[in-house]
């Protein structure tokens, strides 16, 4: 296994020092490291941080191959400076089996990029009335941890109790898509002044807060752990700084578009800009972005979501929603935080990997830890090009625009994944 | 000259100003034994429907004519798009056959805004979901013009769902760039959020039709679906009329001069009565005339026939 040294490198904003990676690990950290069978990475001016972890990815294998596969996202993963990411379940097959959640962890292991923990969905074929066999995928190759119906929501209050407290009995974690499902009935973006103006039906910020209302009483009434999908709302992280204050065991996500993008994008009615739960305005942005940085929302979670050309290029009400994230959320995070790296290190690695019960993830190199980290030009600036992103799909919301900081290299267990800013393989 | 016609907001003071003019020219040709002009001779217009509408496609479908243009109807019955032909390629067979306008009526709000990106010709808007539908507040306006002789200073209430009516959304954009005052009357589940902010900060809402009709000299009814019952926007029909529906009582508190107009089709008994409908007060005819000399005047002016 070839070593690297990395020299010069300012881990998680710390002073520069070098870093030496070997056999899996980070064997050495310090001034003056010298190797000289390693490969010499010159990291001056860069920053080391552990690998990021994406809890929202869609990978879209099986079933839609055309617009993502496990390889192909796992690249675009990686070249974002991620180590791991869990896949959702909205597949076709829907991830709702042992057999299905251990394809994808196979899948991932062989495209080897990243580590591919796939999420499990919390009823059969997401229809919302049932439970899905969660031990199954839980005692599976896969150690399905987190479940989640993402893209419906678990309406049922009911089946949305009895999944809370089911999956206590392995450490389980519900991760709610907070959508009322009769008040967003033929929803096509944030309800206010935009929807009207256009003509669009709204999606009020109240489907969402309800439901996150109820979602926290519940945990709290039966004791289990709630994460809380892409937060987009004002109301909603004033329902979750509450539910925190009085000890709810609850986590929550936003996404990245949700911290840059307003409503207003819709108006030239291109669906690049369609997303569930829409893109919400000014103010929305500003509460966000206040509760990232106190710590009321946990984590920043990309929301991954590609789609094929056909399901974009098309009227707004027809074309499906989503974005693509993995390649861009760690420019927007340094857009959006400013280079505050011990926050973004927390928000995009270390949280993550711990409610996903990702061990040897989130972790900062360290002399001993798994060497899964990503290394970052922050000086650099960027234009996103669609056609130039790893993922099959070209559906950003960023194209052409210009966006700080890059990632040089990522290494997974010690290997590197992306060199030169370039993917390995 | 703008290129397309999509939006009321696209249209400025002095351009309206111009189609309103050149309609008015327009409507002398229908005078005529011979209703022709040879502005449009050559020109390929594309009256491209994915919704049921005769009555605005045969409109558009006169005035191309009348202007001498080559008209094909393109339907979404019966034609490639029932195969699942996508906009997008449809498009591009309309812009491959070297159509210089395409009017497109579609049930989604900004086809006609997608449709724009994707051929060189002018793209007319004719009705996009629950967005806009210009030209009927074009044709709306003139006949407002015509009836009572100005549009600034005028008062108009938009009376009934106006959450779902493009007719409306339009109206209140054209209407306030040529300084007429709309106020928005009808359900509160029936008129849409920040709806002053979104249109025209100068836009009144009232949910009470009697105490707006003595003070307007145009009350506009919007065609109010039955179906909206069973999604709760109001308890019943009776119900919806008399609280919201226009009849000789209610139409007799408007002033002496005002007018009652109407985009059609009506539901008579639903949101108008026929005593008002066919009252010498109601325009609804005259609208349907007007709207093929404002659709003259557009695609005149479109396609650059001031030019030639």
């Amino acid at each position: 296994m070839t070593a690297y040294l990395i020299t010069s490198v300012s881990i998680v904003g710390a002073a520069p020092t070098d870093l030496l990676i070997r056999d899996g690990v980070v064997a050495e950290v310090g001034p003056g490291l010298s190797a000289p069978d390693a490969v010499v990475v010159d990291g001056t001016g860069l920053v080391a941080l552990p690998g990021l972890v994406d809890l929202h990815t869609h990978l879209r294998e099986p079933g839609r191959e055309d617009a993502e596969t496990v390889e192909s996202g796992s690249r675009a993963a990686a070249l974002g400076g991620y180590t791991a990411v869990c896949a959702m379940a909205n597949t076709s097959p829907v991830a709702d089996t042992a057999g299905v959640v251990e394809q994808v962890w196979r899948l991932g292991r062989e495209a080897g990029l990243v580590d591919v923990q796939p999420v499990g969905a919390v009823t059969v074929g997401l229809a919302g009335e049932r439970l899905a066999e969660l031990g199954a995928m839980a005692d599976s190759a896969a150690r399905v941890r987190i479940f989640s119906d993402d893209g419906h929501c678990v309406a049922d209050p009911l089946l949305m109790r009895r999944a809370l407290e089911y999956v206590k009995a392995f450490d389980g974690i519900i991760a709610q898509h907070a959508e009322e499902p009769r008040l967003t009935e033929g929803a096509q973006m944030h309800e206010g002044e935009v929807s009207t103006r256009l003509g669009l039906i709204g999606w009020p910020a109240v489907a969402e807060e309800a439901i996150i209302a109820r979602d926290v009483l519940l945990a709290e009434h039966v004791g289990s752990r709630l994460h809380v999908c892409h937060v987009s709302t004002a109301g909603s992280v004033e329902v979750l700084r509450q539910a925190k204050a009085r000890g709810v065991r609850v986590t929550a996500e936003v996404t990245p578009h949700h911290l840059l993008l307003t409503d207003e994008r819709a108006e030239t009615y291109d669906p690049v800009f369609k997303v569930n739960p829409p893109l919400r305005t000014a103010d929305d942005i500003a509460a966000l972005r206040s509760a990232l940085a106190d710590g009321v929302i946990d984590v920043i979670a990309t929301d991954h979501a590609p789609h094929a050309v056909e399901d974009k290029e098309c009227e707004w009400a027809y074309a499906r929603p989503g974005m693509l994230g993995l390649e861009t959320a760690l420019s927007i995070a340094l857009d959006v935080l400013g280079p505050e790296w011990d926050l973004i290190a927390e928000r995009m690695s270390r949280t993550p990997a711990r409610i996903a019960g990702l061990t040897g993830h989130g972790v900062d190199p360290a002399p001993g830890v798994p060497a899964n980290l990503t290394v970052i030009d922050p000086a650099a600036r960027r234009t996103i090009e669609p056609a130039e992103l790893a993922s099959r799909s070209r559906n950003t919301p960023y194209a052409r625009m210009t966006l700080p900081g890059r990632i040089v290299a990522t290494f997974l267990r010690g290997e590197p994944t992306v060199l030169d800013g370039k993917a390995v393989k | 000259m703008i290129r397309h016609l999509l939006s009321g907001a696209d249209l400025d003071a002095d351009t309206a100003t111009e189609i309103l003019d050149t309609a008015a020219e327009m409507a002398t040709v229908a005078g005529r034994e011979i209703k022709k002009l040879p502005a449009l001779r050559g020109r390929t217009v594309v009256n491209l429907f994915y919704e049921d509408s005769t009555r605005t496609r045969i409109s558009f479908e006169a005035a191309a004519k009348r202007l001498s243009a080559d008209v094909i109807n393109f339907s979404a019955k019966g034609s490639s798009v029932a195969k699942g032909e996508s906009l997008k390629d449809t498009a591009l067979t309309l812009q491959a056959m070297g159509a210089d306008a395409v009017v497109v009526r579609h049930p989604a709000s900004g086809a006609p805004h997608r449709l724009a990106n994707w051929v060189d010709g002018s793209v007319v808007n004719a009705g996009d979901g629950t967005h806009e539908h210009p030209t009927q507040a074009l044709l709306d306006a003139y006949t407002m013009r015509a009836r009572l002789g100005r549009l600034a200073g005028l008062s108009v209430a938009v009376v009934g769902d106006v959450l779902h009516s493009r007719v409306a959304r339009s109206n209140v954009l054209l209407l306030s760039t040529l300084g007429a005052k709309v106020t928005l009357v009808g359900p509160p589940t029936l008129i849409p959020v920040d709806i002053a902010g979104a249109l025209a900060p100068g836009t009144d809402v009232s949910y009470d039709l009697d105490a707006v009709l003595p003070d307007v000299d145009v009350v506009m009814m919007l065609r109010v679906q039955r179906e909206r019952m069973k999604d709760s926007y109001f308890p019943s029909a009776r119900e919806y009329s008399r609280r919201y529906g226009l009849d000789g009582p209610r139409m007799r508190r408007l002033p002496e001069h005002a007018i009652v107009m109407h985009p059609g089709p009506m539901n008579r008994g639903m949101e108008i009565t026929p005593e008002v409908a066919d009252s010498p007060r109601s325009t609804i005819v005259e609208q349907v005339t007007n709207g093929v000399s404002v659709r003259m005047a557009v695609l005149y002016l479109l396609l650059g026939g001031n030019n030639r």
